[in-house]
């Protein structure tokens, strides 16, 4: 059975379609019409965006592997030909320091290993107790509280927040001010001139304890920046923006899979009960990539510039020339999943492209698949009962931030 | 099957770890993969070919046979 049958037919592979495509409001967790009938129609095409310019985007799973190993494409954001996501982002590239986020190898290699520390699949497993203890908590006081509730306030967000202060060493009496300050940076709706002040204290906050941990070491993050920025491995500023960057990177898509991923396992009932009724930890880690899969949230894919001409399916990508590459597309592609508009939490899932590919490939992605793994392995056992508290079409969802989202998520029990 | 690692290719994403950790571990301080076992027997194959498939960097080559 297919979740797509109904959805709509865009006839985008006609014409030069503009980027990013839209997404059918009756198949809210599809991926747009257009891009699927793109990879089938024509996988490697020109597509127009915001400043006019015509980059290539790239829909196939294979493609899209074989060009962001390649080292002649380039994630350098200083190059004129590079497809910036949004005037923001064009502005501040100029300013911005050369981080693991805009370089590449061997500088983006030697940048990645000074912050992969913490990263390490055996170290990040040692903080399953604590985002455990996180969640628990949480439920507690959600289940407290009323019902229905936004679960967004009450657990998406607070979730990721917190796990990254316990990371970074932020101490306990902080986290409040930890919290509400990265959801305010976050919140788009916001005044820009409130989420930059904010914004602003955090750094400050950041490095004061810095700082601190540098004459008074424990066992967390900054502990550890702080020893690799005494031994002049990285500069202060370099590792204040790291946790900054950590804290954006990781804070709403993290939260995103929580909610999101909760509305689509609300709307497969069979699936949740998979899920819900397992007493196996594999079951749940492919459950958390299957959905990953799936939903395929960083809607504004991945962006790169081509630093000399590459040939690939029948085309020629010339130096200069920028690429989008679109990761739902690519999930989505029926040659890499069959029926890959099933959500199927048992099929084999780890092949997908949500964190990216390549050697920017998301730095966090074994933590946030392990803070994953203990929310969907938590919250619908403690709450058999959850349910939506609206109807799916009442659901307001964010089409212009990076990550695909819902604005609240109603649930009650 | 003969695994070969490309070190200076690898990006230390641990997917190698995750999927067969017999065979691959990574080093404590920058996360750059340890191939422990050059020649997995068979039970292992699977997960190996796992992590050259994951592996975000192509650093993993499986030689079979
Ligand atoms: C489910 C949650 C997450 C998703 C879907 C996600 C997605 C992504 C994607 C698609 C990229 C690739 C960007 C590119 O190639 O240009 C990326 C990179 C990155 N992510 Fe994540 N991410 C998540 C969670 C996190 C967390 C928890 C952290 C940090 C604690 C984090 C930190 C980063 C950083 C620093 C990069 C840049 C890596 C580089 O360019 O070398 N992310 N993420
Ligand atoms: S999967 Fe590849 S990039 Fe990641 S640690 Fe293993 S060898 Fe390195």
């Amino acid at each position: 059975m297919s979740d797509t049958l109904s959805c709509p037919v865009s006839g985008a592979a006609e014409s030069l379609p503009e980027y990013p495509l839209q997404r059918a409001a009756e198949c809210p967790l599809a991926p747009a019409p257009a891009v699927q009938e793109l990879r089938a129609a024509k996988p490697i095409t020109k597509v127009r965006i915001w400043n006019g310019s015509t980059p290539w985007l790239v829909t196939r799973h294979a493609d899209q592997r074989t060009l962001l190993t390649d080292p002649r494409v380039s994630d350098d954001d200083l190059d004129p030909g590079f497809p910036y996501v949004n005037a923001h982002r064009a502005e501040i590239a100029p300013v911005t320091p050369r981080l693991i986020t805009n370089t590449d190898a061997p500088e983006h290699t030697r940048l990645r290993r000074t912050v992969n520390g913490p990263f390490v699949v055996k170290r990040i497993e040692k903080a399953r107790p604590a985002i455990q203890k996180i969640v628990d908590d949480l439920i507690d006081t959600m289940l407290d509280g009323p019902n229905p509730v936004d679960l967004l306030t009450a657990l998406a967000l607070p979730v990721p927040s917190l796990v990254i202060a316990e990371l970074l060493g932020v101490p306990y009496k902080d986290h409040d001010f930890f919290q509400s300050s990265s959801s305010l940076v976050l919140d788009s709706t916001a005044p820009p001139e409130k989420a930059r002040e904010v914004s602003g204290a955090l750094s400050a906050y950041l490095d004061n304890l810095l700082g601190e941990k540098m004459t008074d070491p424990g066992e967390d993050v900054l502990s550890e920046m702080g020893g690799r920025v005494k031994a002049g491995e990285m500069t202060r500023t370099e590792a204040v923006h790291m946790g900054v960057a950590m804290l954006i990177a990781g804070h709403e898509t993290t939260a995103t899979m929580i909610s999101l991923g909760t509305l689509a396992l609300l709307q497969h009932p069979d699936q949740l009960a998979v899920v819900r009724e397992t007493e196996d930890p594999k079951v749940i880690a492919n459950a958390v990539d299957e959905v990953l899969r799936y939903l395929s949230i960083v809607q504004t894919g991945v962006r790169r510039v081509v630093k000399e001409d590459i040939e690939i399916g029948g085309v020629v990508i010339r130096a200069g020339e920028g690429i989008i590459f679109d990761l739902h597309a690519a999930n989505w592609d029926p040659e890499a999943f069959p029926e890959a508009d099933r959500l199927d939490v048992r099929r084999p899932a780890r092949t997908h492209q949500a964190f990216g590919y390549g050697p920017h490939q998301c730095l966090g992605q074994n933590l946030a698949r392990l803070e994953l793994q203990v929310v969907y392995g938590t919250l619908y056992r403690r709450i058999p009962t959850l349910r939506l508290a609206a109807g799916i079409e009442e659901l307001e969802f964010d089409h212009t931030g990076t990550t695909y989202g819902v604005h609240s998520l109603p649930v009650a029990w | 099957m003969r695994v070969e690692l490309d070190e200076p290719k690898c990006v230390a994403s641990g997917q190698c770890v995750m999927a067969a950790p017999e065979v691959f571990d990574q080093r404590d301080d920058d996360g750059v993969a340890i191939l422990l076992d050059e020649h997995p027997v068979s039970e292992l194959h699977d997960g190996v070919r796992e992590a050259a498939a994951i592996c975000p960097a192509a650093a993993i080559r499986l030689v079979e046979g």
